[in-house]
């Protein structure tokens, strides 16, 4: 097991609930135990979450497990079957699950000045905790969900927030455009500026970071600047090796690589999905949980079985006190309507269609319609 | 205690009941006719397990997909770490009437630090 996170461990626990009894060695480049990242950018942010409450693992879990941490891969070779690893040890394995995750993207440019933070791990998030306690003035550059919930936990902590985004419209690559629009008014809600369509040049600053300069000249004076602007799958220890590469790691439908014996799970797999007939890379919480097990599956049947239909991808947000949560592909829709509840009231079930087909669903504080509208996406995409 | 739920005949299969005592407790009537009731609180965060996904005799969560077992309580997989209490569930006279389990609940430190009266 390549990757100590959510995928890793969910596929370590599959393995022995799938009875496999052999050796199980499981390599992270943290040093950290196994912990779950989506509170780093609210609760834990925000100081009501701790670090021991961000344990995967439940008390007394014993995966019979050998833990290699803090310590990276850096290469496979697939004629010896050895994972390299950073301190010149080599592991042998007769299976490997790859699940090396992503790594947030950062601004050319913002190497080795101060304030400068993006939210991946528990220790992104512990520097950015303590600088945040000194208040002040935050630039967020990006307005996806995790530069929106880094924003939403500053201004809960009382910190003057903006968020610049290079889009016309914020969250329209997983949302669309006019439901974008809707969630990220949630800023403007709260007294949290908001800029879009205008790209970021650069930071001054000459140690520490003073302002974001924006392509139309403007600068922002900022304290402490946070990049929240994607994540590219951590898949360079495989260059050579093999494993055929296409943003991230090339998966089957049932997380099998072109390799024989290798499977990749969780941020750095591409998956083959079937339904849409093309690759997808998911990056949601919900996917490195559960596909760890037909990917395990797969590893143990020597890529013998038969995958069952994934289930629509789903992930939630909480901003400002409200319950974002999204299942399906925004992405092809033709059309979306508001079934439930009002834009205005920031109270909303949206669905999304192609065709008359519902492909994607959006809830805002409504868990309990989401849920019926996530099941029967289920059914119709399945 | 015997808390009156509601009558069976309002409850469809598929369907939640949610009882709005203190803590909440959520009677299940599944697919294949059973009923169960458990803790409606979910033991990571306060999210309502009767808006949840039923799948046999599994209750997901509906906010971050940890799944409770409707006969055991017991919790599959992260985020929820803790199981969710069961209760005995008693149909008399087409009325359901829920047997509250005495142990101690497991309700996630937000809500119950309010039940305890403390801001979270």
């Amino acid at each position: 097991m390549v990757g100590a996170s959510l995928a890793g461990l969910s596929a370590a626990r599959s393995l022995r609930k799938q009875g496999y009894d052999g050796r199980l060695v499981v390599i992270g480049d943290e040093l950290h135990r196994p912990y779950d990242r989506p509170p780093l950018s609210k609760e834990f942010l925000a100081g009501t979450v701790d670090e021991t409450e961000l344990a995967l693992e439940v008390d007394g879990e014993d995966l019979q497990a050998e833990w290699l941490l803090g310590v990276r891969a850096t290469g496979l070779d697939r004629t010896e079957r050895a994972v390299r690893l950073a301190d010149g040890r080599e592991v042998r394995v007769d299976g490997l699950v790859i699940a090396t995750g992503a790594a947030a993207r950062t601004l050319p440019g913002s190497e080795g000045l101060s304030g400068v933070h993006v939210v991946r791990t528990l220790d992104d998030a512990r520097a950015l905790r303590a600088e945040l306690a000194q208040g002040g003035r935050l630039v967020v550059i990006g307005g996806g969900f995790i530069g929106a919930e880094v924003a939403s936990t500053a201004h809960l902590l009382g910190l003057d927030v903006t968020v610049v985004e290079a889009a016309p419209t914020a969250l329209a690559g997983p949302l669309g455009e006019s439901m974008g629009a809707i969630v990220s008014a949630l800023h403007a809600d709260h007294g949290v500026r908001l800029l879009c369509g205008v790209g970021v040049k650069g930071l001054s600053g000459e140690r520490r970071v003073d302002a974001v300069l924006l392509e139309d000249g403007r600068g922002i004076p900022a304290d402490i600047v946070v990049v929240g602007v994607g994540a590219r799958p951590c898949v360079e220890w495989l260059a050579g090796s093999g494993v055929a590469l296409d943003n991230g790691v090339k998966c089957g439908a049932d997380g099998r690589t072109s390799l024989a014996g290798v499977v990749a799970v969780g941020d750095c797999a591409n998956w083959y999905d079937p339904h849409a007939g093309a690759y997808r890379r998911v990056e949601h919480w919900t996917g490195a949980r559960e596909r760890p097990d037909a990917a395990v599956a797969t590893l143990l049947a020597g890529g013998a079985t038969e995958p069952g239909a994934p289930r629509p991808p789903y992930f939630w947000s909480d901003q400002y006190g409200m319950k974002i949560q999204f299942a399906g592909h925004a992405a092809g829709a033709d059309s979306v309507t508001v079934e439930e509840g009002a834009p205005d009231d920031r109270n909303v079930l949206a669905v999304y269609r192609r065709a008359g087909q519902p492909v994607a669903v959006l809830g805002m504080n409504q868990p309990r319609l989401f849920t019926r509208w996530r099941k029967q996406l289920g059914r119709t995409t399945s | 205690m015997m808390i009156p739920a509601c009558p069976l005949a309002d409850l469809p299969r598929g369907e939640a009941f949610r009882l709005e005592i203190d803590p909440p407790v959520s009677v299940f009537h599944t697919e294949d006719g059973e009923l169960f009731a458990i803790d409606d609180t979910c033991t990571h965060q306060d999210a309502s397990l009767a808006d949840g996904w039923v799948e046999d005799c599994w209750v997901e969560c509906p906010l971050h997909a940890s799944k409770f077992n409707l006969k055991t309580g017991a919790v599959d997989a992260p985020p929820a770490k803790l199981p969710v209490r069961t209760h005995e569930v008693v149909v008399e006279d087409g009325m359901i009437y829920v047997r509250l389990s005495e142990a101690a609940p497991n309700l996630p430190h937000c809500v119950a630090a309010r039940l305890a009266g403390v801001p979270a």
